[in-house]
């Protein structure tokens, strides 16, 4: 069953660009996601392999000998148009969207075999290795838009996709099927103090996006895989932009 | 004693208990009927009330539907108590000291599931009937039927153990929100439906 786009609706690539020059890793973008889409806080027995995370904030450093630079990098699920752990699913609970160019995962479909956490380049991926447990009386402020993943599933960045459907929702009451721009905002975005994130349609060249997306500071991460990623960076700085398409630097 | 039947014989005498226990004990051992938090009749608010759906249940401006009202809602006119031990009920248990009342909705779908009623209001221009049948109509409000297992309603699966669809909005499964979407010629994505 490979969905179609309603030929009504007009297409939609969300994606975003990073501006790494702006970044100052101060993880305000892990926070503003974890509160938004209901990531449980880890238990103490949980290490920097087993916790939860949407958007992680890496470190690469300037590889050349001379260098003491250091940059920080986002990363969230870099939604590629051609996802290597959609394929590798066997329980299609991975699905590329056509109509938004957003990768979904499903959770109630998804059985735990972490192949798409193999398959993915960019470590995007988190495994529930625990049941989420909420330190009292915080289980009353979950986000009822993002419904809370089992124990023993995969979970990853969905751009905020319940914020997509509250504006869809919100367009579709006002006679409406095209939401506004402003109502479809994810939580990163949001939060992050030095306005690093640009976020809106690919699709649309005359997009803030779109325009970034095309200027030659921006680069993808690990390009010559081909996975065509919707999260884009930036820099300046060309040693950047070079160790961030290595393999072995942005294995953060 | 020595008793020779034929196979088909045989057959139908161990399928017929097979299926009795299959099709109507199963369910009365699968499900519990859990009552309302109060008797309330829809009939009664339309003819003496005179009160439309959308007084009660309303699509906000925001997308959201207010599936049912607050308890401020139902003050205006039970603000006293009086009438009958339905009226008492609500006044003493929830207007007075300010409390929501703990409907049970048979409609509800599973937590993962993100159902909109703007599209199929606003845009498809759907009766409230086609997907809830004549509850809008009914006297008393209808006891919850819980899955002991999922504890999701059995209305999310239809009154029907083998899901024979006697009514439109018998049963509301991924399957039949997805067969009405590819009458209406759209084809749904996963994210469409689920959170
Ligand atoms: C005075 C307020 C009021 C009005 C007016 C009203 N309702 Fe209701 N409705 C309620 C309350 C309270 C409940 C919850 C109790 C129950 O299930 O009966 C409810 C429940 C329902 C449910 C059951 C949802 C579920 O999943 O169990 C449906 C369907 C419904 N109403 C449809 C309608 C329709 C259609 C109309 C207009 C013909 C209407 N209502 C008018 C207050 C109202
Ligand atoms: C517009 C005024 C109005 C509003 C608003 C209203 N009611 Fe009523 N309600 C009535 C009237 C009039 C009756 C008496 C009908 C009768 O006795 O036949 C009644 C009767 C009742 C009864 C008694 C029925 C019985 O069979 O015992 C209950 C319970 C009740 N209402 C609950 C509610 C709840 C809950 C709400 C809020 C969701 C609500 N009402 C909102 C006017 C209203
Ligand atoms: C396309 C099918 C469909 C139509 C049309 C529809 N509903 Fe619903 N309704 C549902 C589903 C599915 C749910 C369960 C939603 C959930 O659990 O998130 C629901 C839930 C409800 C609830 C329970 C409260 C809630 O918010 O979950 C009420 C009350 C209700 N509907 C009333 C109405 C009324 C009144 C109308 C007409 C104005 C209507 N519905 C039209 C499918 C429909
Ligand atoms: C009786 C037919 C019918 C049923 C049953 C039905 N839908 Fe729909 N739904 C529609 C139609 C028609 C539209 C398209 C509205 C439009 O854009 O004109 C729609 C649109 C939607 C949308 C918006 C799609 C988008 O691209 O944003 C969602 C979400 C949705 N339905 C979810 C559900 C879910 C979940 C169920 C089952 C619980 C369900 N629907 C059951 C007819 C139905
Ligand atoms: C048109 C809306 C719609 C779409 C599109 C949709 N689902 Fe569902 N799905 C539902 C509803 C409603 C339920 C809950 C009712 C049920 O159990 O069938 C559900 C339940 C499920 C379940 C649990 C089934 C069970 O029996 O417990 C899984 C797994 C699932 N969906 C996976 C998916 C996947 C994977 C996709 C994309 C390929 C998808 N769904 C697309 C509406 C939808």
């Amino acid at each position: 069953m490979e969905p179609t786009a309603n030929p009504r609706e007009r297409r939609h690539r969300y994606g975003m660009v990073i501006d790494l020059d702006r970044c100052t890793g101060c993880g305000a973008c892990t926070v503003a996601c974890s509160v938004e889409n209901n990531v449980p806080p880890p238990p103490e027995r949980s290490t920097e392999r087993t916790g939860v995370v949407w958007i992680r904030v890496s470190e690469a450093q300037d590889p050349r000998p001379a260098g003491a630079r250091s940059v920080f990098v986002p990363v969230p699920c870099q939604q590629c148009d051609d996802p290597p752990c959609e394929k590798v699913c066997p329980q299609r609970a991975v699905e590329l969207d056509p109509k938004t160019g957003i990768v979904a995962q499903v959770a109630v479909r998804c059985l735990g075999c972490r192949y798409c956490m193999a398959a993915c380049p960019y470590h995007a991926r988190s495994f529930n290795w625990f049941r989420p447990e909420w330190p009292d009386g915080t289980a009353a402020l979950l986000n009822p838009d993002v419904s809370v993943r089992q124990r023993g599933t995969v979970e990853k960045c969905s751009f905020c996709a319940g914020r997509l459907q509250a504006a869809k929702a919100k367009a579709a009451a006002a006679g409406s099927r095209e939401i506004d721009p402003a109502d479809y905002v994810p939580a990163c975005v949001e939060a992050c103090p030095s306005r690093a994130i640009v976020f809106g349609d690919l699709e649309d060249p005359s997009s803030e996006v779109a325009r970034l997306a095309r200027e030659s500071e921006s680069f993808r991460l690990l390009p010559a895989l081909g996975t065509r990623p919707k999260v884009l960076y930036r820099s300046v700085e060309p040693w950047v932009r070079a160790s961030l398409s290595q393999p072995e630097v942005s294995r953060g | 004693m020595n008793l020779k039947l034929p196979a088909p014989v045989s057959f139908a005498a161990g399928l017929a208990p097979a299926l009795a226990a299959g099709w109507l004990l199963f369910p009365r051992l699968l499900y519990e009927e859990v009552p309302q938090p109060l008797p309330f009749s829809h009939e009664a608010h339309a003819e003496a009330a005179g009160t439309t759906c959308d007084g009660c249940h309303a699509l906000g401006p925001d997308g959201r539907f207010a599936g049912v009202p607050r308890v401020e809602a139902c003050a205006g006119c039970h603000a006293e108590k009086g009438g009958s031990p339905g009226v008492d009920a609500l006044v003493e248990g929830y207007v007075t000291p300010g409390r929501e009342v703990p409907w049970l909705f048979a409609a509800r779908q599973p937590d993962n599931v993100f159902f909109p009623h703007a599209p199929h209001l606003a845009l498809a221009k759907l009766e409230c009937a086609r997907c809830h049948g004549p509850q809008g109509k009914s006297a008393e409000a209808r006891p919850f039927a819980r899955n002991r297992i999922s504890g999701e309603s059995r209305d999310v699966w239809g009154p029907s153990i083998v899901r024979r669809k006697a009514n439109a909005w018998d049963g509301m499964k991924m399957a039949d929100c997805i067969r009405c979407h590819r009458e209406a010629g759209r084809e749904s994505a996963c994210l469409d439906c689920h959170k």
